[in-house]
């Protein structure tokens, strides 16, 4: 139990996070969208119940949940386009070596010049914001990351002799990559995953908080936070909340990420 | 030593490139007619006609292209849309409150990212390297923008120590100017540091372990002088590494956090830019941004081969 600490609790964090996403689909303790004027304002654990509610009467702990949903389809979708693209291109750099390999660390050197908040800025000046714009943005961060991962793992494992045996055999390079470098590097890639799903999740806060993330009234950690400056004096509540659900889980994410790294590779030791 | 060097400017000239291809595909050639990006779907055609004269639309898009990275190289961005001055002024009134504020955070952060990663080291196993540990964990989770939003609560409201919404300039001195980008320096800081911390920690406990480390204990140099002399040193290499690689990060986080402190930077001129649709403006900063991110990374590069002289027989 010692042993595996942080991923004990990374799976505590990130699976009530991912229970709480799922909660809301089924139930909810409120209408996250009903406005009560006369309800504004109410302090967490007050009169009103619950987490209290916004500067609309709205209930907060059902806008939590409802944003902990949208949070993380953004995040997963955004690491899904990153981790797709991003594979297939290092696989093919580490394949096929010389132009094919330069280019792709070319175009994972720009990818990586333009950060998910910039690219989205410039794609929301043309198409809007929202969540669309929100994952092509993250994703396409994404892909750099993990082409490199991909890249420079399959390097390693492509001067192993078995796959020279497998490769005499008679294995193309692509039945080659399938069976037998993939499963060799998806553990790191799992790994990876989960870090850059944390990323993800704090990303797509900022880009909400922008206002070129989940499109209002859909609710989002993000904006939340962004209202909630209006009345900082007045109610604290309204930045502390989605700012502790927001650490919460991409802590969560973190740990889970660094506690599978030390279970998969024990030898490698805490970094 | 200059192959390697010319390689690595090379990779640097043709990301560059791309990137500004990229832009322009993206913004100018793709949704077909710029003007009607910026102006909207109630444009009058004569009004869209004349933004098309003005910028020179009508040219094919090749040209303008060339027109606009020749424009940048020279130092012309063109003329803003919605401010009506060239983009070049607007730029460099922004810079000067930018790169300040960037600067500040790898200042602060790094001040705090050494000491507490060498502590961690030094007391390897111990509650401060746990304390430490846990900071780095924290600091990486906790949004910039809302450490931002709770720095203002704090020390801007609730006690009034530092201003917030205004940026008086250099005009009367470093000290207002500071003054006014310390909070949110703090704000990019924090992050930065924990991840320079929890590297600055692994760095020194790989050195601590060395042939030469032992060496200077048997001399009879104290701990101190070892830690500091020694170990502190290896680690540089490591962090300038991770700053380098972080500033895509620096940039981003200053997007956010000169929009929440209302400060008018490089980050805001692009939000608001492209809540105006000028797209003009937007090309030009994002262009900026990824350039500064593009040349850091190629700095970091050089600094490599100049410290590492067995990557200097090239790749």
């Amino acid at each position: 139990m010692r042993r595996h600490l942080s991923l004990w609790i990374g799976l505590a964090l990130a699976g009530s996070t991912m229970l709480l996403a799922l909660l809301s689909r089924l139930w909810l303790p409120a209408d996250p969208l009903r406005m009560r004027i006369p309800q504004r304002l109410q302090p967490p654990f007050g009169s009103a119940g619950s987490l209290g509610t916004d500067a609309m009467g709205r209930d907060l702990a059902a806008q939590l949940m409802v944003g902990a949903w949208n949070s993380l389809s953004v995040a997963l979708a955004a690491v899904a386009v990153g981790l797709t693209l991003g594979v297939a291109l290092g696989l093919l750099a580490a394949l096929k070596r010389g132009w094919v390999e330069a280019l792709v660390l070319r175009l994972s050197d720009l990818l990586f010049a333009f950060p998910a908040i910039l690219s989205a800025i410039v794609l929301a000046a043309l198409i809007g914001g929202g969540a669309g714009t929100a994952v092509l943005a993250i994703g396409l961060f994404n892909v750099p990351v993990f082409a490199r991962v991909t890249r420079a793992a399959s390097l390693a494992v492509l001067t192993q002799d078995y796959i020279r045996a497998a490769r005499l055999s008679g294995k193309g390079r692509f039945r080659l990559a399938w069976d037998h470098v993939l499963p060799m590097i998806a553990g790191g890639l799992i790994v990876q995953a989960t870090i850059q799903l944390a990323l993800a999740i704090l990303t797509e806060a900022g880009l909400s908080f922008l206002g070129v993330g989940i499109a209002p009234p859909n609710p989002s950690w993000g904006r939340m936070l962004a209202d909630a400056q209006t009345y900082l004096t007045r109610a604290p509540y309204l930045a502390v909340l989605p700012g502790t659900a927001i650490a919460l889980s991409v802590l969560g994410f973190n740990l889970l990420g660094d506690g599978l790294r030390d279970w998969l590779d024990p030898k490698a030791g805490p970094r | 030593m200059l192959r390697p060097i010319l390689q690595r400017l090379g990779s640097a000239a043709v990301t560059l490139f791309l990137g500004s291809a990229l832009l322009f595909l993206v913004l100018e050639v793709l949704p077909g007619d710029p003007a009607a990006v910026m102006l909207g779907l109630e444009a009058r055609p004569d009004t869209l006609a004349a933004v098309r004269a003005e910028l020179g639309l009508d040219q094919p898009a090749l040209l303008r292209y060339l027109a606009w990275v020749g424009g940048m190289i020279q130092g012309d961005f063109g003329l803003s849309y919605t401010y009506r001055v060239p983009v070049a002024d607007l730029i460099a009134e922004r810079l000067s409150l930018t790169v300040p504020l960037a600067l500040l955070a790898i200042l602060i952060s790094t001040a705090l990212a050494l000491p507490l990663g060498t502590l961690a080291a030094a007391k390897h196993g111990k509650a401060a390297d746990a304390g430490v540990m846990l900071f780095a964990q924290l600091g990486v989770a906790v949004p910039n923008f809302w450490i931002g939003l709770l720095l203002i609560l704090l020390f801007s409201l609730t006690w009034p120590l530092f201003p917030v919404g205004s940026f008086p300039g250099w005009g009367d001195g470093l000290l207002p100017g500071l003054r006014a980008l310390f909070l949110p320096a703090v704000a990019l800081a924090l992050p930065q540091a924990a991840i320079l911390a929890r590297v600055t920690r692994a760095a020194v406990l790989e050195v601590m372990g060395e042939d030469y480390i032992r060496t200077a204990r048997a001399k009879g140099l104290s701990n101190r002088r070892i830690l500091i002399r020694h170990a502190l040193r290896a680690a540089l290499l490591p962090v300038i590494t991770i700053l380098g690689l972080q500033f895509s990060f620096l940039v981003a986080g200053a997007i956010l956090v000169e929009n929440i402190f209302a400060l008018p930077g490089l980050g805001r001129l692009l939000y608001q830019a492209m809540n105006q649709r000028d797209v003009i403006v937007v090309k030009d900063v994002a262009m900026l941004l990824a350039a500064f991110v593009i040349l850091v990374n190629l700095l970091v590069d050089l600094a490599y081969l100049w410290l590492d002289p067995r990557l200097r027989r090239g790749a």
